[in-house]
C-alpha cells in the first residue's frame, strides 16, 4: 500500500509539474529550427498561471455545457494518468481491463469539448468539433490495436502491466510489431495532441484548425484549465510511447525516473523537429493517414497471431 | 541472416501497403524500384554466397531496382500524366482490401503444411500477400501504367516464392522469367504509347471498345 | 407470482376504464396512467421476488385451445426481462399523463395497459401458443399504439410497414413452433428439451425460422426497416417502450428458444456476429444522416441491437468452443447492454418527446439552444446521451466494456483463424464507439446548445413535473448502473444461469468482476467536482463578462450561418461511409452573380428498405395481381370453386 501511495505521489507530481514543461520543449526546437531565439522553457507555466488569475468573458448563447468543458478537460487527463506507468513508476490503480477505461475516457473529454464548442453557436467552432470527433473515431481503432499487441504480449488486460517489466522482454521476440505500434501510437498521440501534420495548433486561420478553434470562446480560468488538461493529455499519451520505447529497467530507481523525463523531453524535441520540417496535411488526408496508421496497427496484430 | 532478411520482407510488406495508397506514380514506380532493390538482396541472404545467387542477386537489382523503374519513368514522361485520378476501388478500400488479403495470406500460410524450416520464415505470407496486392493494384486500378505496377508486384510476388526454390531452380528459368518482364513492360510501355496516340487518354477502359 | 396477476388486474381494469367514454380527456389519463403506473410498481415487485427466488415460480391452467394451456413461469430469465419492462412501462405511463394531453387520446391509454400485460406474458409464457397468442397481442396492441395520430399520411404508412414485417415475422414463429410442437408431442416449453435431440439440416432451419422471425420484431440488420419510420410515428413515451422493451422481448425469445438447443453449432454464433456487427455499422452510420431526431435514435437502436446481438453470438460461439471465461464476458456484456439500453435509450426517447414537446418540431434543424429554455430536459439528454456514448460514469460503458473484454480475452488468447476475428470486430466495435459519439454530440450540439434555429425553439418552454420526474429517474438509474456494475452484473448472473450454468458460476467469482469499474466512476465523479470546485475558486476572483459569441471577424453573425445537423455528419459521411448510404439531396446550388431563392432538400431513406424491400414487395404485388384474373365477380364461380375445393381435401383425405 505504502507503494502505491507514493506512485500516486510521483504520478501528481509528475502529471502536474512537469506536463506543461513539455510545450515549452516543443516550443523552443520548433524557435530552433526557425533561428529564433523563442518563448522560454517555462512559457506555459507562466500562461496557465496568468489566465487562472484573469477575469473570463462568455459568451451569451452558452450554458453550463460550455463551462463543463474545460472541468472535464482537466478531471480527464489526470484521472487517465492514474491508470499508466510513468517509466519505471507502477500505475498507482490498475485492474484488468482498464484500458477500455482509459480509452473511453478521453471519448469522455472529447465528448464535452465538441458540445461546449457547439454551445458557443459559432460556425467555426462547430467545424472544429466535427472535425476533433470524425477524426478521433478513425484514430480509436488504432489505439485498440495497440493496446491488444501489448496485451498478446503481455498476458494481462492492465495498462500497468501491458507497459510493465514484461516489455523489454518482448522487444526481443516480437521487435517488428512492437516497432510498426511504436510508429502507430507516436501518430495517435499526435492526433490526440492537435500537433502538426494532423492540426496546426499556431495558424492564425480558423478555417485550418482542429482543437484551437473548439476553444476560441474560452478565456481566463477556463482556458487556463483547457491549456493546462492538454500539456497533461500530452504528458499521457507521450508516456506511453516513451514507455515502449525505452522498456528496460536500470535498477536504479532515481537513475530510472531521470531516464523517463529525459525521454519524453527527447519525444517532445521529437515532436518539434517533425512540426517544423512538415506542413500539416490537407484535410482530405487525414482520415486517409489515420486508417493507414490502423491498418498498421492491425497488421503487427497479424504478424503476432499467426 | 534469417532475422536480417525477416525484417526486409517486412518492409517489402510496408511498401505494399504504400503502393496501395498512394496516387502519384513517380513516387509508385520509386517505390517498386527500392521493393525490388529489397528483393535482389534476398537470394544472398537465404542462401548464402555463391555464383548462383550472386548473379540472380546482380540480373535482379539491374533489372527490378534499375532498368524497369528507368522505363517506367521515361513512359510517364513521354506520355504526361503524373498521377492516377480515377481508381475503380478508392485508395482507402483497397488499402483495407489489401490489409485483409495479407492478414489472410499471413493466417493460410499458418495452415500451410511446410516444411519445418519454412514454416517460421515470412517467405511465403510475403509472397501470398505481394501477389495479392498486385491481384488487387490490377483489378483497381485504370491506368495503363499502373496495371504495368501491379505486373511488376506480382512479379516480385513470385520472385519471393522463388526464393524458396533457388537452390532447385536452374538458373535459365529465372533468368528466363526476369527477361519475359522486361520484354513484358517493353510491349507495355510501346502499347501505352500506341494507346495514348490513338485515344489520347491512357485508361485501359478504351481497350473495351476493341471486343468484337 | 400473485403480485404478477395483480398487476395484469391493476393494468387490465385500467385498460377497461379508460375505454369508457368519459367526459374529460384528464380523467381518461387519470385512470389509464395511474393503474398503469400501480400495475408496474406490482409488477416490480413481482420482479423482485422472481430475482431473488431460487426456484421459479410456475402456474398451470388448462386451457381449451388445442394444444395450448394457460402455463406460465417466472425464472431468472422472465425476471430479468420484467425488470426493464416495469421500470420504463412505469416512467412511460407518468410520463404519458402530461404528454398525451394534447392530442386527442381516445383508447391510447387501453392500448398502453394491454401492450404491458401482453409483453409481460410473451416472458413469463411456458406454452408456445400462449407465447404466440400474446406476441400477437403485443405486436396489435403497439401497431394501435403507433398510429395514434391516425390522420396523418406518413403514421398510417409507417403504421402499415410495422404490420407486415410483425406479421411476417410472426408467420416464421407460427412455423417454428408448431414443428417444434409437432416434434415435440406437446407445445409446452417443458417438452421443448427433446428439440435437443434432433439433429440434421432441420436444427438449422429452425434455428433461422427463428432468427427471421424474432428478428423482424428486434430489428437486426436487414430487417429492421419498419423501425425507423415507427418509432417517429408513435407517441415518445411509446417509442420508449417499443425501443426499450418490446424489441427486447425479441431477444428474450431467440435466446429462450436457443436454451433448448444447447449443442449449437458453432456457426449460428458466427452469423449473429456477423449480422451484429453489420446492423451496428449500418445502424450508426444511418443514425449520424437523420436531421429527424427520432429517427437518429431508431437508427441507434438498430446499431445498439447489433451489438446485444454480436455479444451473444460471441457468447454462442465460445461457448461451443469451449472457452469459458470468454463466454461468461461476452454474456455479462450482452445481458447487461439490453438492461442498459432498455433505460438510456427510453430516457433519450423521453427527452426527445419533451424536446418536440417544446419546440413543436421532430426536426434537429428547427430546434437549437434548448439548453436554456429546458434546462432539466436538456441535463437529462446529456446524461442519456452520455451513458449510451459509453462514457463513464454512466451504465453504457459497463456492457460495452464486458463485450470488449470477452473480444480481447479470446483475441489475445487464441491464434491464427480463431484470434482474426475477435480482433477485426474491436476494430469495428471502437469504430461504432466513435461514430456514437458522433451521433450524440450532434444531438446535443444541434439541438440544445447554440443558438434557436426556428421562431418555435425561440419561444420553447420546459416539461412539466410528470414529463421531467420520469427523465430524472431513468437518468438516475444509469448512473446508478454505473456506479453500481456489481449489481448489474448480480441481476443479469440471474439470467445467465438459465441459460449456460458453466459460465454463470464465473458472475460471481474475481475474474469477470467489474468491481474496479464502479470504483473508477466514483473516482471519476471526485476528480470532476475537484476541477470544478478549482474553477470556481478561481473564477470568484475574476468578472465573469457576457458578450456575443466571436465571430471570427464577422459582424453578423446569424443563425443560419451555424452548424445544421446536415452539415455536422458531412464529413463522416464522404469521409468513412459507404457509397451505398449516401443520403439524396436536391438543389441548393447557386450559380450567377446575384442571391436568388433556393431551396435544399436532403433526405436519407432507408437503403434496405428502398433498395431491396420495395423493389421485391412491388413485384409480388405484380404477379399477385395476375392471381386477379381468378376473382370474377360471378357467385356461381365463386360456388364452383368451393365444391372443387371440397372435392379435392375429400381426396386428400381418402389418401391417407
Amino acid at each position: 500500500m505504502r507503494i502505491t501511495i507514493l506512485q500516486l505521489f510521483l504520478h501528481l507530481l509528475l502529471l502536474f509539474g512537469f506536463s506543461p514543461l513539455l510545450s515549452g520543449v516543443i516550443g523552443k526546437t520548433k524557435a530552433l529550427f526557425t533561428g529564433r531565439v523563442g518563448p522560454p522553457f517555462l512559457q506555459l507555466y507562466f500562461d496557465i498561471w496568468k489566465l487562472f488569475g484573469k477575469g473570463m468573458v462568455i459568451s451569451r448563447t452558452t450554458t453550463w455545457i460550455f463551462r463543463a468543458g474545460p472541468v472535464v478537460g482537466l478531471a480527464v487527463p489526470l484521472l487517465a494518468g492514474l491508470l499508466i506507468p510513468f517509466g519505471p513508476v507502477g500505475a498507482p490503480i490498475s485492474f484488468s481491463g482498464d484500458l477500455i477505461f482509459f480509452v473511453y475516457l478521453f471519448a469522455l473529454s472529447r465528448f464535452f469539448t465538441a458540445c461546449a464548442a457547439l454551445d458557443t453557436g459559432s460556425s467555426f467552432e462547430g467545424m472544429g468539433a466535427v472535425r476533433e470527433v470524425t477524426f478521433s473515431c478513425l484514430a480509436e481503432p488504432t489505439v485498440f490495436f495497440v493496446f491488444i499487441v501489448l496485451a498478446r504480449l503481455s498476458g494481462s488486460f492492465s495498462l500497468d502491466a501491458m507497459f510493465g517489466q514484461t516489455l523489454a522482454a518482448s522487444w526481443h521476440t516480437a521487435a517488428p510489431s512492437l516497432l510498426l505500434i511504436l510508429v502507430c501510437l507516436f501518430i495517435v498521440t499526435l492526433v490526440e495532441n492537435c500537433r502538426i501534420p494532423f492540426d496546426d495548433p499556431t495558424t492564425h486561420l480558423e478555417l485550418t484548425m482542429i482543437h484551437e478553434v473548439m476553444v476560441l470562446d474560452h478565456s481566463g480560468p477556463d482556458f487556463g484549465m483547457i491549456l493546462y488538461g492538454a500539456a497533461m493529455k500530452l504528458f499521457v499519451f507521450g508516456a506511453l510511447v516513451v514507455r515502449l520505447f525505452l522498456p528496460g529497467t536500470t535498477g536504479n530507481m532515481a537513475l530510472d525516473i531521470l531516464l523517463f523525463i529525459g525521454g519524453i523531453l527527447f519525444m517532445a524535441v521529437v515532436v518539434g523537429v517533425i512540426e517544423s520540417v512538415m506542413a500539416r496535411l490537407r484535410l482530405l488526408r487525414i482520415p486517409q493517414l489515420l486508417v493507414g496508421a490502423s491498418l498498421l496497427s492491425f497488421f503487427s496484430l497479424i504478424l503476432l497471431l499467426r | 541472416m534469417d532475422t536480417i532478411s525477416n525484417i526486409l520482407l517486412l518492409l517489402v510488406i510496408l511498401l505494399n501497403f504504400f503502393l496501395l495508397g498512394s496516387s502519384r506514380l513517380a513516387s509508385c514506380i520509386r517505390t517498386i524500384a527500392l521493393q525490388g532493390g529489397i528483393l535482389s538482396l534476398l537470394p544472398v541472404l537465404a542462401h548464402g554466397f555463391s555464383g548462383h545467387t550472386l548473379f540472380l542477386s546482380t540480373v535482379a537489382f539491374l533489372l527490378k531496382g534499375i532498368a524497369i523503374p528507368y522505363l517506367l519513368f521515361r513512359a510517364i514522361r513521354q506520355v504526361h500524366i503524373r498521377r492516377e485520378i480515377e481508381p475503380l476501388i478508392g485508395y482507402v478500400p483497397t488499402l483495407i482490401l489489401g490489409t485483409l488479403a495479407t492478414a489472410g495470406s499471413f493466417i493460410f500460410s499458418g495452415r500451410l503444411p511446410l516444411i519445418p524450416e519454412h514454416s517460421q520464415s515470412l517467405f511465403v505470407p510475403v509472397g501470398l500477400a505481394t501477389l495479392a496486392t498486385g491481384f488487387l493494384m490490377l483489378i483497381s486500378r485504370r491506368k495503363a501504367i499502373t496495371q504495368a505496377l501491379g505486373y511488376l508486384i506480382f512479379e516480385n510476388g513470385i520472385f519471393i516464392f522463388g526464393m524458396l526454390l533457388t537452390e532447385a531452380m536452374p538458373l535459365m528459368v529465372e533468368a528466363g522469367v526476369l527477361l519475359d518482364l522486361l520484354v513484358g513492360v517493353f510491349v507495355m510501355a510501346i502499347l501505352m504509347h500506341q494507346i495514348n496516340r490513338e485515344f489520347s487518354t491512357m485508361n485501359t477502359d478504351n481497350l473495351t471498345s476493341l471486343k468484337e | 407470482m400473485n403480485f404478477l396477476f395483480l398487476s395484469w388486474l391493476v393494468l387490465g381494469l385500467g385498460a377497461c376504464a379508460a375505454a369508457l367514454p368519459w367526459r374529460s380527456a384528464r380523467i381518461t389519463a387519470l385512470l389509464g396512467g395511474g393503474s398503469a403506473v400501480l400495475g408496474c410498481v406490482s409488477g416490480l415487485i413481482a420482479v423482485g421476488q422472481g430475482l431473488v427466488a431460487e426456484r421459479a415460480a410456475t402456474f398451470s391452467l388448462p386451457w381449451s385451445m388445442p394444444g395450448g394451456s394457460f402455463s406460465l413461469r417466472l425464472d431468472g430469465l422472465s425476471a430479468f426481462f420484467l425488470l426493464p419492462l416495469f421500470i420504463v412501462g412505469l416512467v412511460g405511463a407518468l410520463y404519458g399523463t402530461e404528454y398525451m394531453q394534447k392530442e386527442k387520446a381516445c383508447l391510447h391509454w387501453s392500448w398502453y395497459n394491454l401492450l404491458l400485460v401482453s409483453m409481460a406474458m410473451v416472458v413469463t409464457a411456458a406454452n408456445g401458443l400462449l407465447f404466440l397468442f400474446a406476441w400477437e397481442c403485443m405486436s396489435l396492441t403497439s401497431f394501435f399504439l403507433v398510429i395514434t395520430e391516425y390522420n396523418k399520411s406518413e403514421v398510417v404508412a409507417a403504421g402499415w410497414i410495422y404490420l407486415l414485417a410483425t406479421h411476417l415475422g410472426a408467420a416464421c414463429l407460427f412455423a417454428f413452433f408448431l414443428s417444434a410442437g409437432a416434434f415435440c408431442g406437446s407445445l409446452d416449453f417443458a417438452s421443448f428439451q427433446h428439440l435437443n435431440k434432433l439433429t440434421g439440416p432441420v436444427v438449422s432451419v429452425l434455428f433461422l425460422l427463428l432468427l427471421a422471425g424474432f428478428g423482424s420484431k428486434a430489428g437486426i440488420f436487414p430487417l429492421h426497416v419498419w423501425l425507423p419510420d415507427a418509432h417517429p410515428a408513435a407517441p415518445s413515451h411509446v417509442s420508449a417502450l417499443m425501443s426499450g422493451v418490446m424489441v427486447k422481448t425479441a431477444i428474450y425469445g431467440l435466446l429462450r428458444m436457443c436454451s433448448f438447443f444447447t449443442a449449437s453449432p458453432v456457426w449460428w454464433g458466427g452469423l449473429l456476429m456477423a449480422i451484429g456487427i453489420t446492423g451496428a455499422l449500418f445502424g450508426i452510420a444511418m443514425a449520424a444522416m437523420q436531421s429527424d431526431v427520432k429517427r437518429s435514435l431508431a437508427y441507434s437502436t438498430v446499431e445498439n441491437v447489433g451489438i446485444i446481438l454480436l455479444a451473444l453470438g460471441f457468447w454462442m460461439q465460445s461457448r461451443a468452443a469451449g472457452q469459458h471465461v470468454v463466454a461468461a464476458l461476452a454474456l455479462a456484456g450482452g445481458l447487461i447492454h439490453l438492461l442498459n439500453h432498455a433505460l438510456f435509450k427510453s430516457l433519450l426517447f423521453l427527452g426527445a418527446g419533451s424536446l418536440m414537446h417544446g419546440s413543436d418540431s421532430r426536426d434537429l434543424n428547427r430546434m437549437g439552444g434548448l439548453m436554456c429554455r429546458m434546462p432539466v430536459t436538456g441535463l437529462m439528454i446529456v446524461c442519456g446521451g452520455m451513458a449510451i456514448s459509453a462514457l463513464p460514469p454512466f451504465n453504457g460503458l459497463v456492457g460495452e466494456w464486458f463485450i470488449y473484454r470477452a473480444l480481447l480475452e479470446s483475441g489475445a488468447a487464441l491464434s491464427g483463424l480463431g484470434g482474426f476475428f475477435p480482433v477485426m470486430l474491436v476494430g469495428c466495435l471502437a469504430l461504432v464507439g466513435g461514430l456514437v459519439l458522433i451521433v450524440m454530440t450532434r444531438i446535443i450540439g444541434i439541438a440544445l446548445t447554440g443558438v434557436p434555429r426556428s421562431p418555435e425553439a425561440a419561444e420553447a418552454h420546459e416539461a412539466g413535473w410528470p414529463m421531467r420526474s420520469a427523465m430524472i429517474v431513468l437518468a438516475l438509474l444509469c448512473l446508478a448502473g454505473g456506479l453500481l456494475p456489481i449489481q448489474l452484473l448480480r441481476v443479469a448472473g440471474r439470467a445467465a444461469v438459465l441459460l449456460d450454468p458453466e459460465s454463470a458460476q464465473l458472475f460471481a467469482g474475481q475474474v469477470i468482476t467489474p468491481w474496479w469499474l464502479g470504483i473508477m466512476a466514483f473516482l471519476l465523479i471526485g476528480a470532476l467536482l475537484a476541477a470544478f470546485s478549482f474553477n470556481r475558486w478561481r473564477q470568484g476572483r475574476g468578472t465573469v463578462a457576457a458578450a456575443s459569441t466571436w465571430g471570427c471577424g464577422f459582424a453578423f453573425p446569424s443563425n443560419r450561418m451555424t452548424y445544421s445537423a446536415e452539415s455536422y455528419s458531412e464529413l463522416a459521411q464522404s469521409g468513412m461511409f459507404c457509397s451505398c448510404l449516401t443520403p439524396k439531396s436536391k438543389d441548393g446550388r447557386t450559380i450567377g452573380f446575384f442571391p436568388i431563392r433556393r431551396f435544399f432538400v436532403f433526405t436519407a431513406p432507408d437503403p434496405v428498405l428502398e433498395k431491396f424491400f420495395k423493389p421485391l414487395f412491388q413485384r409480388l404485388a405484380d404477379y399477385c395481381r395476375r392471381c386477379c384474373r381468378l376473382q370474377s365477380g360471378n357467385l356461381h364461380i365463386y360456388l364452383l370453386y368451393v365444391f372443387c375445393t371440397t372435392i379435392l381435401l375429400l381426396f386428400w383425405v381418402g389418401q391417407r
